[in-house]
């Protein structure tokens, strides 16, 4: 009787889908499996590669206790597949096929959508960990360093269940297409990550959690429309990931948030109340929250380019078919088939921004990037919390939709944060204070100096509120190996 | 579609195109204005095209050949990043009617046809340099380059993917020319035309779909670097400067007619035909190369066919109704061919093979028209060696005999030139009147002991030139009752019945694109399974399938 809860680790490759029994995409997997290897032990500077790492690793699918923390050296993590629990009879949650039978196969009519999806979301989670491989080096503490490396395994772990999804259910395709997933390279001029935000660099921690914040949320509202799939295997491993994801997303809220206490908190020790004296505020060791500002400006737009086209075909095939649904679907209040129904969403007629409506199942996109913006909007409120407490006059806003877009109907023109459109002249003078300088770039890099002892913290950032696993404030969470 | 649809164009009016001429080598760069589309209603996309897109593309071809006969090689291009071409607009083929989409394709398909032959014709080489997705039409304009190069990024394709995304096939030659061009193994092919995604890589090189796999890294120098050694290789010989192709003297009347310098169309939308005449040449013939490259543009044998050319695909598109051609001509038969001569005689010159191969082009433009055509040889007229050629290019053609009351023109005549028996082949690969006299070939040979002899009536007839030669008694009656007749046809029945009879003989790989797969094609074009209000491709970009009847046919 194959147990469907507890992680298996009776093959190199821990999983819950009963691989030992499974002998084919066994031995698939045991193919790819050293390519992986490589690929990440090329990545990561050696001397982490040998440190031992205060990480947690998936012992089970069970959502109560799920993980165990323990040191581990990176290499040695225990990569694996697994999947939410099959729910017995599981329903298709939408389009024509709402209401049939959840597949446990791939339809053959529906098997290039499937597969198109599965190697974009497979090609981001890879991507992200090549962004980010030399921050290990600038890490403003131990604890910064291990919620790091969590990140990056975890996003291995994802890559390697979209790998088990090609492997499984594609055949001789999906395993080609597995193995370009380690070819492909972010900000390669070989052959770069598919979409644009993972060839971006990540350059220093704020945008780490800035990213993390942002970009992975997007991640995480693609997994929950995946998860609603009616390929259940695709839908299982979905609902698994975010289990995990959501830890990404604590990482940069409380990242940004620690940034935000630091500056306040200096501020507020000498005494400056403006917030805008920037540079009395940079000689104290801190980010100055318009800064921090125009690094959430960047990041939430190359964030908002990720949902694609506002109007798009794709993805309305995509919903129809049953193949990925809305954030929610199951919450949401409606035939779950938008035939006949349309959705508002805001485009350029001659030169103004209007709102348009236009027929819901194109514009299942702009759903998502709606629910994605209420979802982010979230963070911020807490972060003006903080700052409101410290008592320094400052908000953090998200920029209009319409601002700094390369995708979509806004990339045709110029917005201010407030999403009026401007001239490029316009652009020119004011996007200085809008996103991020070459100035502004190299005086955060100034603050990036790594900060290895047990429970101290860099300049600019605060330690946080708690550890991890509860762990007390001095807590060794990286053994560095330093040869 | 009421708009006046225009087929002339110039570089300082592209919206979609850019050349950087570089000595020897062209770069073209593809890179569509979204908001630039000929009708209202779409997008163009992703490097999407429809007509204006290709009425560009034509004009770039066009002049590359007048104006820049310096260039050995063209290099097809995306200005856009991500994107090579993503094909034909799907909207716009969505929403536009069966005859536009028809005529659509026919026209991309000459100016494929136009580019592909422009190596073995004027010595200038295209090649596809592509980078990101090479879709549908899109991979179609590749195919019809000489040489594909193909960047190895792990995303970068080739596709076709209009049978499983749109039930419709690729309409610009794309399932003949992965045959019988890149000659693809059957089941490959079968593969390949069955899957959205395309091929990418090394796959596509070892399938035959491209010709080089390169690094992305290198691409772009590999690409100039293969344009360069094209270039240097090229057997094309040298030539400093072109000539400028300027504006066509055109009017266009209320009633749809058209006058030009030197050709003139009479429309009649409520007999619903037209008549094309053509003049003969208004002076002497340039007394050599230098004189006619003088002349330019303005040289009469240029002139006349810039003119017929834009009047065919004038009518083609914008008088759909007009479904019977008349060609005539007046003018006087030997200063025609003094014209014509000078070009046969000095067929090495770049600029007289230009001129040649334009004409070469214009007849199978004539060839592939769905409309019925016949040729009207009367007094005063000067049907000579190219001209002669409408005669066995048309369905019928009447011929006056002897004398007409109250007409002084000269006596009606047909004079053979070499140009009927070689330079100006059909698409079958063989002259028109090889095609005519499939079988009696012998008729070719006694044709062509005529040459330069001005063939009266009963001789034309006797050597079978012309269909029916009629005297002042009958001429007039027998002609309009041939129209009426004809008019009173169904139209689809007839463009069925002409591209049958009109390609007798060898098929080419030029043929079975316009007989076989454009038929097919315009079949499916027809089909509830494709344009049906639950067909694939009215409902592409709802979201929702097309719902097909799943009987074969």
């Amino acid at each position: 009787m194959l147990d469907l809860i507890n992680v298996s680790y009776d093959t190199q490759i821990p999983n819950n889908v009963g691989l030992a029994q499974d002998k084919k995409v066994l031995k698939a997997l045991e193919k790819w499996h050293p390519g992986y290897i490589n690929w990440w032990n090329d990545l990561i500077p050696q001397n982490f590669q040998e440190s031992m790492v205060y990480l947690r690793t998936a012992v089970s699918v069970d959502p109560k206790g799920w993980a165990k923390f323990d040191y581990v050296k990176m290499p040695e993590y225990r990569w694996g597949v697994l999947l939410a629990p099959q729910v017995e009879d599981r329903r298709i949650p939408m389009g024509e096929h709402a209401g049939e039978l959840a597949w446990q196969e791939v339809p053959g009519e529906y098997r290039n959508m499937l597969k198109r999806l599965i190697v974009i979301q497979g090609d981001t989670e890879p991507g992200s960990v090549e962004q980010q491989r030399f921050l290990g080096l600038t890490a403003p503490s131990l604890y910064d360093m291990r919620n790091l490396f969590q990140v990056n395994v975890e996003e291995g772990r994802h890559l390697w269940a979209m790998v088990y999804l090609l492997q499984k259910y594609f055949g001789k395709d999906g395993r080609e297409e597995a193995d370009d997933l380690l070819i492909r390279s972010s900000g390669s001029e070989e052959a770069p990550r598919m979409l644009g935000a993972f060839n971006e660099e990540t350059p220093d921690w704020l945008s780490f959690f800035m990213f993390t914040y942002f970009t992975d949320r997007d991640g995480k509202m693609q997994l929950e429309s995946l998860a609603q799939s009616g390929f259940d295997p695709l839908s299982r491993t979905c609902r698994f990931m975010l289990t995990e994801e959501a830890h990404h997303m604590f990482v940069g809220e409380t990242g940004v948030g620690r940034v935000i206490q630091a500056t306040c908190e200096a501020m507020n020790k000498a005494g400056i109340t403006d917030p805008y004296d920037i540079d009395k505020i940079r000689d104290l060791g801190v980010i100055d929250l318009p800064t921090i500002q125009k690094k959430l400006n960047l990041h939430y737009s190359l964030s908002l380019d990720l949902f694609g086209q506002e109007v798009s075909t794709n993805a309305a095939n995509a919903f129809n078919s049953g193949i990925k649904g809305r954030y929610m679907e199951m919450r949401i209040d409606d035939d779950h088939k938008l035939k006949d129904d349309t959705y508002v969403v805001r485009t350029i007629v001659d030169g103004k921004i209007v709102a348009q409506e236009v027929p819901a199942l194109t514009a299942i996109n702009m759903r998502l990037r709606d629910d994605y913006v209420r979802d982010a909007a979230g963070g911020l409120g807490r972060w003006n919390k903080q700052i409101a407490k410290a008592g320094v006059e400052f908000e953090m806003k998200l920029p209009d939709e319409a601002f700094h877009r390369q995708i979509g109907v806004f990339s045709a023109i110029r917005a201010n944060p407030e999403g009026v459109i401007i001239t490029q002249d316009a652009w020119d003078k004011g996007v200085k204070d809008w996103l991020p300088t070459k100035e502004d770039g190299a005086f955060i890099q100034s603050l990036m100096v790594p900060c290895f002892e047990p429970g101290k913290y860099a300049s600019w950032i605060a330690p946080p509120k708690v550890g991890i696993d509860n762990k007390p404030g001095d807590f060794e969470y990286v053994k560095l190996h330093m040869a | 579609m009421a708009k006046v649809i225009d087929f002339q164009t110039s570089p300082d009016q592209y919206r979609h195109w850019r050349v950087e001429y570089d000595g020897p080598v062209a770069n073209l760069f593809m890179d569509v204005d979204e908001d630039g589309g000929l009708f209202d209603g779409y997008q163009l996309k992703l490097n999407s095209y429809d007509l204006g897109v290709d009425i560009e593309l034509a004009d770039v071809v066009q002049r590359m050949r007048f104006e820049h006969p310096e260039v050995k090689v063209v290099v097809m291009q995306s200005g856009k990043d991500r994107v090579f071409c993503a094909g034909a607009n799907i909207r716009m083929l969505g929403g536009a009617a069966h005859s536009h989409k028809v005529n659509f394709c026919k026209f991309t398909n000459e100016t494929r046809n136009t580019f592909e032959a422009a190596e073995a014709d004027s010595g200038q080489k295209y090649i596809a340099a592509v980078k990101g997705a090479c879709a549908g039409g899109g991979y179609e304009l590749a195919l019809a380059c000489n040489h594909i190069m193909l960047t190895d990024d792990s995303t970068s394709s080739v596709a076709l993917p209009e049978v499983p995304l749109l039930a419709v096939l690729p309409g610009t030659g794309g399932l003949t020319r992965v045959t019988d061009k890149r000659k693809v193994r059957r089941d490959r092919a079968d593969i390949f035309c069955s899957i959205e995604e395309g091929v990418k890589g090394k796959r596509a090189k070892e399938w035959r779909l491209v010709d080089e796999v390169i690094p992305n890294s290198k691409f772009d120098d590999v690409v100039q670097k293969r344009a360069r050694e094209f270039a240097a290789a090229s057997p094309k010989v040298d030539v400093s400067k072109g000539i400028t192709l300027g504006p066509l003297a055109k009017t266009v009347a209320e009633d749809g007619s058209l006058s030009y310098s030197l050709v003139e169309v009479v429309v009649d939308r409520a007999k619903r035909t037209a008549t094309i005449t053509l003049s003969g040449p208004d002076a002497d013939a340039p007394a050599d190369m230098a004189a006619f490259e003088a002349q330019g543009d303005q040289a009469y044998m240029l002139r006349l066919a810039r003119e017929l050319d834009d009047a065919i695909l004038h009518l083609r598109l914008n008088e759909m109704e007009a479904g019977l051609w008349s060609f005539r001509t007046q003018g006087d038969p030997e200063l025609f061919a003094a014209h014509e001569a000078l070009l046969a005689d000095n067929a090495d010159h770049w600029l007289a093979n230009e001129v040649r191969q334009y004409w070469k082009r214009i007849l199978k433009r004539v060839d592939v028209t769905s409309r019925s055509m016949m040729a009207l040889v009367e007094h005063g007229s000067c049907f000579v060696g190219v001209l002669a050629e409408l005669l066995f290019a048309v369905d019928r053609s009447y011929m006056m005999e002897d004398e007409f009351d109250g007409d002084n023109r000269h006596m009606a005549a047909v004079t053979l030139t070499d140009a009927n028996f070689g330079p100006y082949p059909m698409g079958n690969g063989i002259t028109r009147l090889e095609t005519r006299f499939l079988g009696e070939p012998e008729a070719v040979e006694a044709a062509k002991a005529k040459i330069g002899e001005a063939l009266e009536a009963e001789e034309a007839d006797e050597l079978g030139l012309v269909t029916m030669i009629l005297d002042d008694i009958d001429w007039e009656d027998e002609i309009r009752i041939f129209a009426e007749e004809r008019a009173s046809f169904s139209p689809d029945a007839m463009t069925g019945m002409e591209a049958n009879l009109r390609f007798a003989g060898p098929e080419t790989m030029e043929t079975r694109i316009f007989g076989r797969l454009t038929a097919w094609q315009n079949w499916i074009f027809n089909r509830p399974n494709a344009v049906g209000e639950t067909g694939a491709l009215q409902r592409y970009g709802t979201g929702v399938r097309g719902d097909y009847n799943m009987e074969r046919v």
